[in-house]
């Protein structure tokens, strides 16, 4: 088995389990053992769930991935040390970042109903061309890929949350906001898409939103 | 540093302890303790040596060594200063097993020492009573790894290690160097050594040594290691006249080097080091090598006593509930010593679904598996853990174990509580308990989901392809012929011989061109072997036992089937850009150096001055790999010059002389013999420019003399470059075809150094010769013996078995996306059309298992086999107790 068949849902459970770090090692980049290097798939879906945490308020220093070779003892050593300690100075996940825990498991829940979505996003928009670490994070780090990241991927990840929202019960756009801790403003831009799309109707005897 | 009764070593086999002749009871007929408290009564005082007669047709000589004795030179304070150790001593002071349990301690107040310093070549490049003139080629990097554990077991450690030349000539032993050297704390230091003196307070010893820039010092370490060389056997003499063979001079066998595997007396081979000093990989690659010559030995009687191993009927347990039983290991003292076996035994018993729980003192042992099985039996398990080592040696055994209990081998689940847990928290005892009940926890849940897989039997094509016609795959293609397959043998130039074809001598006087025409005859008129020529692969497609290759030479396209391929396409020589090649043809290789001396070039025999310049194009930057072969081959060339013109100067400008093993007596020849050797760093190269003076035109080098202390100007008439040996421009193409791997240096890659060091990952591909790293011409026929050795013991088979932990696809959820076809570089996975519509579907034997389609695959129709989602998120969930998370749920809860 190959670090690239590290699945999106693997993070997410452990996060979703209340983990507060989560550490993947892959083998050395370029020095496969198999001809896949799906080090840098895992590498490539590191950087795509460190994003999607930053969205919903969780330090993405919490999901670290790291390469080396079996051999390098002196090494895994000191990059676990590291990874613990800082875990530890982040304190326990959502709490420390302020987060409820009742929202932070309903935006988890969020983000893995997304997985198989994001997973054709990453296949056709976030494939990096050359393979090198230098290379990965430029693209990641990149505006077009930002662009293209929250057009796609973040968008959906708020509307797709807003819904399970309306769905529990209408709301006004400021609640969803506060809930959410999104701008009021992109909350109403998600709204009125939905609404022209037909999937949100604006109740006026309750003055909130609502599912169509 | 053992016991009177103990176990030979770890590792030994069979696993059981023995008592030695330094009991005191049978000494003095006192004591017997261990009889006492044997609950088994298994010791036996009475037992006397047997004579048992065995009937064999070959015998494989693997006598290994005896470390060098430092007792012997009295200079070293060996057994006089209670903290010099030999490197022996150390390595057993730095093992789990050892006298300490892992522990560092010194022999005169149990204390860590602080300081440490390793003295290399003891016993080695000395000539002098009782030293060994050769170079024991394995101590400069078995040193590295000591100090890297050293460091492991105590950061802090200062380690000091004073050597002559680095030989870092092995296969990514360069960078082995630069990563101990790194470390903080840790010096190299070039310099001849002596013991001081000990110091009686504090019995630190003192080690007197001298560097070009501080002269001599006078240092004081808390303890002092010796690397000691590699002897032949004990008792090389007697050995050498009961098996009736000869010796060479330095006591080890005596081997023709067209074949290091043979002895003086036909039916008897050598493997490993008793053909001379080598490390673990060669030692392993020759013992596949002697087998395969025993092979063609006894073809003739092949399969006549083999006898098939019959399993019991495999249990249908899918109607029952996970029945588990978990057998946790001691590992001697290496888990037990750390983690508290008993009570993760009762831990473990809690656990949901375990019906079974036992501590074991090694479970490997042959009547520990067997207790495993029998108790898998009474028991009823359906699902075994093992929380041991680390599978990656050891599962097959296991599985085996559970085959032998009638239960299918993938219900078995291996939890590492030895390398991942009890190895790394050595001072964490409680913790690492803990850790260890965590990891067997994951592991039980994990177990409930396991599946019964079948592997299945693929036919094998019992004919070979090699590919490349140099001595490698010529060697490996006559000694699978040898033993009845028909060989293919593609080369892509038109003629065989590859780059042996420019090499004329070696340094133990084989007369190379001969050896290859005898070859290349032997191939052609072999009636097994077919030789295609100017050929070209176009494509390689099928698996293991099935290959199907497509060659075209000049004169038509030919489809090869084949069971098994060997990779041994060569290395070329580096073109170098440096010291002026190319401009002035003055300068030249050491190869082109070679053909002009083997055509007797009177312009250059009579030159007045050669210089050589060492590790062109290589340990730098672009290349950082030691190409091996260079230093003797300058050895080789500067020694023959010398005989043809005695008078002719020659300078061989080094950064570390690598004549590794017997070669070092060459090196020391050409010394003798006046050959001038002079150190280089690779911060201040040698200058090379070409000058006309007095009208003589002249090329002059300039070198910083580190000794001298000073620049010096060499006017030289040739310059030999000692250029790098580069994998070959087409290396990754034919990677590509046969989806083997490569190391960063862009040599093939081999499955595993140690375990695995002439096959691929890749099933039924096998590799030798200069196409895994550079070696000289001995070793790659030791190689290339090899690989057909491994390839025969597929070949020779009907069927192979293939893993069972493969993907698969639920058509259901299959959307025919297309994600798991491109992520598969194995090209497992195609469409098939179906009732309803296009759906994926794996070609399970082209199936490597690595999962990444799995990741990729939106909706989870793809699985990979053995390690489904179910099967790792059950192991996520189990990571975080249940009993936690609810604490956690409920902190939150009362916060809001």
């Amino acid at each position: 088995m190959c670090s690239g068949r590290v699945d999106l849902e693997f993070i997410h459970r452990a996060f979703a389990n209340g983990m507060d770090g989560v550490f993947i090692v892959g083998c050395r980049l370029n020095e496969c053992n198999y001809i896949t290097h799906g080090n840098y798939d895992a590498f490539g879906m590191v950087h795509i769930f460190r994003k999607l945490l930053m969205h919903i308020g969780v330090n993405p220093l919490r999901l670290r991935i790291e390469f080396m070779s079996g051999g390098e003892g002196i090494l895994f050593a000191e990059v676990m040390n590291d990874f613990g300690k800082k875990v530890e100075e982040l304190g326990p996940l959502g709490e420390s970042e302020g987060i409820d825990g009742n929202i932070l498991t309903f935006n988890l829940e969020a983000i893995k109903t997304l997985i198989p979505y994001i997973k054709l996003v990453e296949r056709e928009r976030l494939r990096v061309p050359v393979k090198s670490e230098v290379e990965y994070n430029k693209f990641f780090a990149s505006d077009e890929v930002n662009r293209v990241f929250n057009e796609l991927i973040i968008d959906k990840l708020a509307i797709s949350r807003i819904m399970q929202l309306l769905y529990e019960k209408p709301r006004a756009t400021g609640e969803i906001a506060e809930m959410l801790n999104l701008n009021p403003s992109e909350v109403s831009r998600h709204i009125k898409d939905s609404t022209r799309q037909g999937l949100v109707r604006y109740d006026e005897g309750q003055k909130r939103f609502a599912l169509a | 540093m053992n016991k009177a009764i103990h176990i030979y070593f770890a590792q030994a086999i069979p696993l059981v302890t023995y008592i030695d002749e330094s009991c005191i009871y049978l000494k003095e007929k006192k004591c017997r303790i261990c009889s006492a408290v044997c609950k088994s009564n298994a010791i036996d005082f009475n037992q006397t040596p047997e004579k048992v007669e065995i009937h064999v047709g070959a015998i494989i000589l693997s006598l290994g060594l005896e470390p060098f004795d430092p007792k012997l030179r009295d200079e070293y304070g060996y057994g006089k200063m209670k903290n010099v150790v030999t490197s022996m001593d150390y390595e057993r002071l730095l093992c789990a097993t050892g006298p300490n349990m892992g522990e560092v301690l010194r022999g005169s107040d149990s204390r860590h020492p602080h300081k440490i310093a390793w003295i290399q070549c003891v016993g080695s490049r000395q000539v002098i009573p009782g030293g060994n003139s050769y170079c024991s080629s394995v101590c400069c990097t078995y040193t590295q790894k000591q100090v890297i554990l050293t460091k492991e077991h105590s950061p802090e450690a200062d380690c000091t290690v004073f050597h002559n030349d680095i030989r870092s000539f092995g296969k990514d032993f360069e960078r082995y160097y630069e990563r101990s050297e790194k470390l903080p704390d840790v010096r190299f230091i070039r310099s001849y050594v002596s013991i001081g003196r000990e110091i009686p307070e504090s019995k630190n010893v003192t080690i007197k040594y001298s560097t070009p820039d501080d002269g001599v010092k006078e240092e004081e370490f808390d303890m002092v290691v010796l690397s000691v060389g590699l002897n032949p056997p004990a008792d090389f003499k007697g050995l050498a006249s009961t098996y009736g063979i000869e010796l060479n001079h330095h006591g080890f066998c005596k081997s023709p080097s067209e074949n290091p595997m043979a002895t003086t007396r036909s039916g008897i081979f050598v493997s490993g080091a008793f053909q001379g000093p080598m490390d673990i990989p060669e030692a392993v690659i020759t013992a596949s090598a002697a087998g395969s010559q025993c092979g063609e030995f006894l073809d003739y009687r092949r399969g006549k006593l083999t006898r098939e191993r019959i399993y019991p009927l495999e249990r249908d347990v899918s109607r029952e509930e996970p029945k588990i039983g978990v057998f946790v290991c001691h590992c001697g003292a290496n888990i037990g010593r750390i983690v508290d076996v008993p009570s993760t035994v009762e831990y473990v018993k809690t656990l949901p679904n375990v019906v079974y729980a036992k501590e074991q003192m090694f479970s490997c042992a042959t009547n520990s598996a067997k207790e495993i099985a029998d108790l898998a039996k009474e028991m009823g398990l359906n699902r075994v853990v093992l929380a041991a080592c680390s599978p990656r040696t050891l599962e097959p055994l296991f599985r085996d174990t559970l085959r032998e209990a009638g239960i299918n081998q993938y219900f078995l689940d291996m939890a590492n509580i030895r390398e991942q847990c009890s190895w790394v928290h050595s001072k964490e005892k409680e913790e690492a308990t803990r850790k260890a009940k965590d990891i067997i926890r994951m592991s039980v849940a994990r177990a409930c989901f396991l599946e019964p897989l079948s592997e299945f039997d693929l036919p094998v094509n019992k004919t070979a392809l090699v590919v490349g016609g140099g001595i490698a795959g010529m060697t490996a293609a006559l000694s699978i012929a040898g033993q009845g397959h028909e060989v293919h043998l593609v080369e892509k130039d038109s003629d065989m011989g590859g780059m042996a074809r420019r090499i004329h001598y070696t340094l133990d006087g084989l007369d190379v061109q001969k050896f290859l025409a005898d070859l290349v005859r032997k191939v052609y008129q072999h009636p097994l072997i077919h030789v295609y020529l100017n050929a070209e692969i176009k494509d390689a497609s099928g698996y293991v036992g099935n290959f199907i290759t497509k060659v075209t030479t000049e004169r038509r396209a030919i489809e090869i089937k084949h069971g098994a391929a060997i990779i041994a396409t060569g290395a070329e020589e580096y073109k170098p850009s440096e010291f002026l090649y190319g401009n002035d043809d003055r300068v030249l290789t050491q190869l082109e150096l070679e053909g002009r001396i083997a055509n007797k070039d009177d312009s250059l025999i009579n030159s007045s001055t050669l210089v050589m310049i060492q590790c062109v194009g290589c340990r730098n930057e672009e290349r950082n790999y030691c190409s091996r072969i260079c230093c003797s081959q300058a050895v080789k060339n500067a020694l023959k010059l010398k005989e043809m013109n005695p008078g002719i100067d020659i300078y061989i400008l080094f950064r570390d002389i690598r004549t590794y093993g017997f070669r070092e007596d060459y090196y020391r020849e050409a010394s003798n013999r006046d050959v001038k050797f002079i150190r280089f760093v690779p911060e201040e190269m040698p200058v090379l420019e070409a000058v006309e003076e007095g009208g003589r035109r002249i090329l002059r080098v300039t070198v910083n003399d580190i000794i001298l202390g000073r620049k010096l100007a060499i006017d030289a008439d040739i310059i030999a470059l000692s250029a790098a040996v580069i994998p070959q421009a087409d290396t990754g193409d034919v990677a590509g075809l046969f989806k083997v791997t490569l190391s960063p240096d862009g040599f093939f890659k081999e499955a595993h150094v140690k375990l695995r060091p002439v096959e691929f990952g890749t099933n039924g591909v096998y590799l030798c010769g200069n196409a895994h790293y550079p070696k000289h011409i001995s070793e790659t026929i030791n190689q290339a013996y090899g690989a057909a050795g491994r390839a025969l013991t597929l070949l020779s088979h009907e069927i192979v078995r293939a893993s069972g932990s493969v993907c698969e696809v639920h058509e259901n959820d299959c959307v025919s996306c297309g994600a798991c076809i491109t992520a598969c570089t194995y090209g497992a996975i195609e469409f098939h059309d179906t009732p309803k519509g296009k759906k994926a579907v794996v070609n399970p034997v082209l199936c490597k298992g690595d999962g990444l389609c799995n990741a990729k695959c939106p909706t989870g129709a793809i699985y990979l086999k053995h390690f489904t989602n179910e099967e790792i998120l059950s192991q996520i969930d189990a990571a975080a107790p249940v009993k936690e998370i609810m604490q956690k749920i409920g902190a939150a809860a009362a916060d809001v």
